[in-house]
């Protein structure tokens, strides 16, 4: 035992050393791990940008189970880290435990509100976002059906299944919307054979475009949707190069770039705490057009999503949100 | 072709692909279990096989040698299961979830070094999968009604997997119960000891059975990664190795009747798929938590009331001492 003591105090010396910089901010991914190619990818990229053009490194806590979000946020919270960004809607409590435990610690809260006086809390407007694509989806079904596959059933998730019926319907009054959950458990959003599943029955059905927000599982549909040459819609990151012919467009979430402001702001002295809204106004949510997808984007379609943005930007549409009354009637 | 007609045979042809993973756990399960030893580890077999299937496959492109290099690992770790509860006699509950495990951990961890995906394998392109077969005589048929539809949706048209896992149950039935091999499999799952007083080694005899659970755990996990999906992606077999192990149980580790128990999992996960959102009379629309819940309600109602009682092999779960 006594040769690992020295391995031990060395360890120790490295993370003195780390925390000389003047912030120390850390990251807590969800537990669907940081290259999900979705939602989490999305946050690493934003601070691997902070970290390139600050210098400063940001630590990183991967945890596989429940548990270890908890431990991982108060162990970052006891060796000086701030502000730590918890990433997830699944993390609320865990944030709300740790930043009452650690009151002169900053957290920063994505998709989730927490109120305490030490917690920023970042949400997006996803169905803003999601109505744009489900107008696109619209547009392209040549069979008037377009279906969407949600990861865990919880109101988050409809969030986005309500503001994209929203926008096939108001592109196509005539339009039928199909909506399906993978499960009602965290594992949801790890399941690509259930995601591929869903996504064929709805092809079955006669859909012919399917919207996936499902983190991990989307894998599947859209893999279902190469398979059977339909098209699908990606989600939080560009995932447009995944299949690309197939991939119609993605909802992008820009998560990396709230890490990254709340990162800045923490390392200027402006960080705050508060609620902030990221909607299509602020850049927060938008649809992805790139050279993956420039083909199956016509410039018709182009120009009528660009007047549909411009139309909830300005408040002509007012995209109805589950979350405030756990609805979907507008 | 009226409209429910195609529905259902949707749902059937949903069922084969859905199920065929589960019916090659359970059968390498049946192996395993006939043989006395008790195994909780398909799961993790699976996963280990899922990932190596789709390393190899997006390393070399060739879904083939993804599938040897899945058996060759899933045997692998069948061994060590062996080599923990047959030559020492340890607790084959406890190695069977060390290996559920390993599993998990390891395939993140070799998954990350080689891909730097977070432990995710790249998406397989269409060479390095199993593709679906369309099998001889579809146009031929498909001018009857009904028939030719039937055989151009639910028989046809799956990929070569689907087709192994079902055809494994009359090598499996032919195995167990007409050749020396199966006889002396069932032996040492009953009474070991009338097996080495006829001078046959009972740990050879093991050793063989949970080589034969590796070999079909490796398929089952290739079918996963690059049959049904194109890629592996962190604890994909998502609990299915513990579904086959209940299938088992509930097909009284007989070959026919595990199928069959398999399929009737595989088809109310096709069903659930479909039901949801569906409004149903008088019900109205079906939650997804219910509809979730339906195999496992149905499990506890079909078990308490329907099958009877399932009895195991008598020496499964204990470990072979030999008397001096």
């Amino acid at each position: 035992m006594k040769r690992f003591i020295p391995v031990v105090a060395v360890a120790g010396l490295m993370l003195s050393n780390a925390m000389a910089a003047d912030i120390s901010p850390a990251v807590v991914y969800d537990k669907a791990g940081k290259n999900d190619k979705s939602f989490n990818e999305a946050v690493y990229h934003g601070i691997t940008k902070f970290t390139k053009d600050t210098g400063i490194k940001v630590r990183e806590v991967e945890p596989t189970n429940e548990a270890q979000v908890g431990q991982g946020l108060s162990k970052l919270a006891k060796r000086k880290s701030s502000p730590i960004v918890g990433v997830g809607f699944s993390m609320a409590s865990a944030v709300e435990k740790a930043a009452t435990e650690y009151p002169e610690t900053k957290f920063t809260i994505i998709d989730m509100v927490v109120g305490l006086p030490n917690v920023q809390s970042i949400v997006f407007a996803e169905h803003e976002g999601s109505f744009l694509v489900g107008a696109l989806a619209a547009m392209k079904s040549t069979t008037a059906k377009v279906g969407f596959v949600g990861g865990m059933d919880i109101p988050l998730i409809r969030k986005f299944s309500c503001g994209y019926e929203q926008g096939a319907k108001y592109q196509n009054k005539d339009i039928e919307v199909m909506s399906n959950m993978i499960g009602s458990t965290g594992a949801a959003f790890n399941n690509p054979s259930k995601g591929g599943e869903l996504a064929k029955s709805q092809f079955e059905k006669g859909a012919d475009v399917v919207f996936s927000a499902a983190g991990g599982s989307g894998a599947g549909v859209y893999q279902a949707a190469k398979d059977l040459g339909k098209y699908a819609i990606g989600v939080d990151s560009n995932q447009n190069h995944l299949q690309p012919g197939t991939m119609l467009t993605s909802m992008v979430k820009r998560v990396g770039e709230a890490a990254y402001v709340s990162f800045s702001e923490a390392k200027e002295g402006t960080w705050k705490s508060e609620i902030k809204v990221m909607d299509l106004k602020a850049g927060g949510v938008d649809w992805a057009l790139d050279d993956n997808n420039r083909d199956l984007v016509t410039p018709d379609m182009e120009k009528r999503m660009g007047e549909l943005k411009a139309l909830i930007i300005s408040g002509h549409i007012k995209v109805h949100d589950y979350m405030s009354d756990k609805k979907c009637e507008y | 072709m009226t409209d429910w007609f195609e529905v259902i045979l949707l749902t059937f042809d949903a069922t084969l692909r859905v199920s065929a993973p589960l019916v090659l756990a359970a059968l390498a399960g049946l192996f395993s279990e006939r043989a006395g030893v008790v195994d909780i580890g398909l799961e993790g077999k699976m996963l280990a096989g899922a990932f190596m299937a789709a390393a190899v496959a997006s390393l070399t492109g060739s879904a083939w040698l993804g599938l040897v290099a899945a058996i060759g690992v899933s045997i692998l770790l069948a061994l060590l299961h062996g080599f923990a509860c047959i030559t020492h006699r340890g607790n084959q509950v406890v190695s069977g979830v060390a290996i559920n495990i390993l599993a998990s951990g390891l395939t993140m961890v070799i998954g990350l070094y080689l891909f730097n995906q977070g432990g995710q394998t790249p998406s397989l392109i269409n060479d390095a999968r199993f593709l679906s077969i369309e099998l001889p005589g579809v146009e031929l048929l498909s001018g009857i009604p009904y028939l030719g539809t039937i055989y151009k949706e639910l028989i046809s048209g799956h990929n070569a997997l689907v087709y192994v896992a079902f055809a494994m149950v009359p090598v499996t039935y032919w195995v167990i119960y007409k050749t020396r091999f199966g006889l002396r499999l069932r032996a040492v799952g009953e009474n070991p000891n009338a097996v080495d007083t006829a001078g046959i080694s009972v740990s050879r005899q093991r050793y063989l059975a949970v080589i034969c659970c590796g070999v079909l755990c490796g398929v089952a996990g290739a079918y996963i990664s690059t049959a049904h999906n194109a890629q592996f992606v962190r604890d994909m077999t998502a609990g299915q190795g513990f579904i086959a192990l209940a299938a088992l149980i509930f097909g009284k580790w007989r070959p026919v009747s595990v199928m069959m128990a398999c399929l009737l999992f595989g088809f109310l996960d096709a069903l659930a798929v479909r039901l949801q959102g569906v409004v149903l009379p008088v019900i109205g629309e079906v939650p997804v938590q219910l509809i979730e819940a339906l195999p496992y309600i149905l499990t506890v109602i079909l078990l308490a009331g329907f099958i009877g009682r399932a009895v195991a092999p008598k020496a499964s779960g204990i470990p072979y001492v030999k008397e001096r």
